[in-house]
């Protein structure tokens, strides 16, 4: 523990080292990369943009970490329920397909081509469906997170479920067990290492998908509102941008770290075969 | 109406849409509370033969009772437990709830199951260990624990296909002798692949010799050695002559030259 919080500090070092390094040069030599230039407005020092959290928002106003922590709670809530939905309806697809072959080589191709549109495209269409039906516009967003959720975990649903040992389906088969039991008995058990990889990939995702859902259902109480507000100003102030994207990837990592714990304590496995 | 516990007549079975015979022409009858060995090179078909009486592969010819039924029944009533050269123990549960796998899917109750969870326990000598997973324990001790998951809802037949294959010398001859007093506490029928000719004569009743390609039954050895077996029973001159008899039925008998079968036995 002590080792890895080491670890975490030196990388966060280095990472300064290198942000603040690149400036200093970049200052001090003019560099230009075609209309690049090193500024205080291109590249802030990372202890101003720290240092924004703990000033007013606005003149008189709450202090910026306070409106970028209610930001990232109601962020994290759209995240949340997108994951979790999300998560559900690919396992569910991925039981569906891994037993019919049929279903597999009809719907797999329609599945793949559904993640080649961009979500800038889907993330409309969703707020209008959705919202004509009075959804509340929160969950239209919890919806567009679980667009980008479901497909790895579908994905990987297909090819943890198929890792079971031919032995012990063979064992399964000795007892005379139904495909439920086999399902629920070894398959699933049996896929939870590649269920875990997606659920990785997807808590970040389903984050990324709730901010960006967030702009086109014009919903101000999330991240993405606050970066789209932050971008407006950020010729006045660089630094309140970048703290709320800082803001925005510690809540990425949060619902990644939730994942990995929630893995630690669900799959025993060999330390050999821990993904 | 038969009374054998497996009896298996004209038993074929040609795997590649019938280019490759793995069996043919098997005809055995193993008798209630036998300890069967089926022996033979690499590529006889003798865990084709042991699938076949499972109903894990469906014979291409021919007719297999298991207990008076078909195959089919016999692994729908739970009338045997297998194990495989690896232990295929799942990870994700404890020693206990290995063990209690095939009583959960028989649809036993949970104090019932634990009862006998807690026998099987004994009866392996794993007591101390119940707790732990699979990769916490040595390739004898997980081994240990598929016998006690194949005796675990008390079926009539074992079916067992080189359970001591990947295990050294020292513990695959101390399961030899654990696996025979478990054999004769209950009073299960035994069919055991193996590739040891020592293992087969120590463990067998009766040895069945087996053929390559086509798989075919050679010759069956009665091993009359007295019961019960002790480590002493390796040590017998009559367990020699038996491994010799053994050794000698494999290589084909006489049919071949004396140096070639010195060759061999390097």
């Amino acid at each position: 523990m002590l080792r890895k919080g080491g670890t975490l500090l030196a990388v966060l070092a280095v990472l300064w080292g290198l942000w603040e390094g690149f400036k200093w040069l970049g200052e001090a030599t003019e560099l230009r990369l075609g209309t690049f230039t090193v500024t205080d407005l291109t590249m802030p020092h990372l202890h101003d943009i720290v240092g924004q959290l703990f000033e007013p928002s606005r003149t008189n106003g709450p202090l910026l970490i306070e409106v970028l922590w209610d930001a990232a709670l109601f962020t994290a809530k759209e995240a949340a329920v997108g994951f979790v939905l999300g998560a559900a309806i690919g396992f569910a697809i991925g039981v569906v397909l891994h037993h019919s072959r049929l279903l597999q080589r009809g719907l797999l191709p329609y599945i793949v081509a559904s993640q080649t549109i961009p979500i800038l495209a889907i993330a409309p269409m969703v707020v209008v469906w959705t919202g004509s039906r009075g959804t509340p516009a929160w969950l239209s967003v919890a919806i567009i997170a679980a667009y980008l959720t479901f497909f790895p975990v579908t994905i990987n649903t297909l090819r943890g479920l198929d890792s079971a040992d031919p032995r012990a389906l063979e064992l399964m088969r000795s007892y005379a067990a139904g495909k439920w039991s086999v399902l629920w008995k070894l398959k699933v058990p049996a896929s939870l290492p590649y269920l875990f990889v997606a659920f990785k990939i997807s808590a970040t995702a389903s984050v990324v998908g709730a901010i960006v859902g967030e702009l086109p259902s014009s919903i101000q109480d999330g991240l993405g509102g606050a970066i789209l507000n932050f971008n407006q100003y950020y010729l006045s102030s660089p630094p309140s941008l970048w703290a709320t994207n800082l803001i925005a990837a510690l809540l990425g990592i949060s619902f990644f770290a939730i994942v990995a714990i929630v893995e630690h304590f669900v799959v025993r496995r060999a330390p050999e075969h821990v993904a | 109406m038969s009374a054998a516990a497996v009896s298996l007549r004209k038993v074929g079975k040609t795997f590649a849409r019938g280019e490759v015979t793995a069996v043919e022409e098997i005809d055995l009858d193993v008798q209630p509370g036998e300890f069967i060995s089926l022996i033979g090179p690499s590529g006889c078909g003798k865990s084709t033969l042991l699938r076949i009486v499972g109903d894990l592969i469906q014979p291409s010819s021919g007719e297999v009772v298991v207990n008076g039924k078909s195959a089919n029944q016999a692994r729908r009533d739970g009338d045997y437990g297998i194990v495989f050269q690896d232990a295929v123990l799942y990870d994700w549960r404890t020693v206990t709830r290995n063990i209690a796998l095939p009583l959960e899917m028989a649809g036993w109750d949970r104090s019932k199951r634990d009862a006998r969870v807690k026998e099987m326990v004994e009866l392996v000598e794993l007591t101390g260990f119940e707790k732990r997973h699979p990769w916490e324990l040595s390739g004898g001790m997980q081994q240990r624990v598929a016998i006690a998951r194949a005796l675990s809802f008390s079926p009539a037949l074992l079916l067992m296909d080189e359970p001591f294959g990947a295990l050294d010398e020292m513990t695959r001859e101390r399961l030899n002798g654990e696996l025979l007093r478990i054999w004769a506490e209950t009073g299960c029928t035994v069919l055991f692949v193996t590739h040891s000719i020592a293992e087969a004569v120590f463990l067998s009743t009766r040895v069945v010799v087996m053929s390559p390609r086509p798989g075919r039954i050679t010759e069956i050895i009665p091993i009359d050695l007295p019961q019960p077996r002790t480590y002493e029973t390796r040590e017998e001159p009559r367990f020699f002559e038996l491994v010799t008899q053994l050794r000698e039925a494999l290589h084909g008998g006489s049919e071949r030259e004396p140096s070639l079968r010195a060759a061999e036995a390097e």
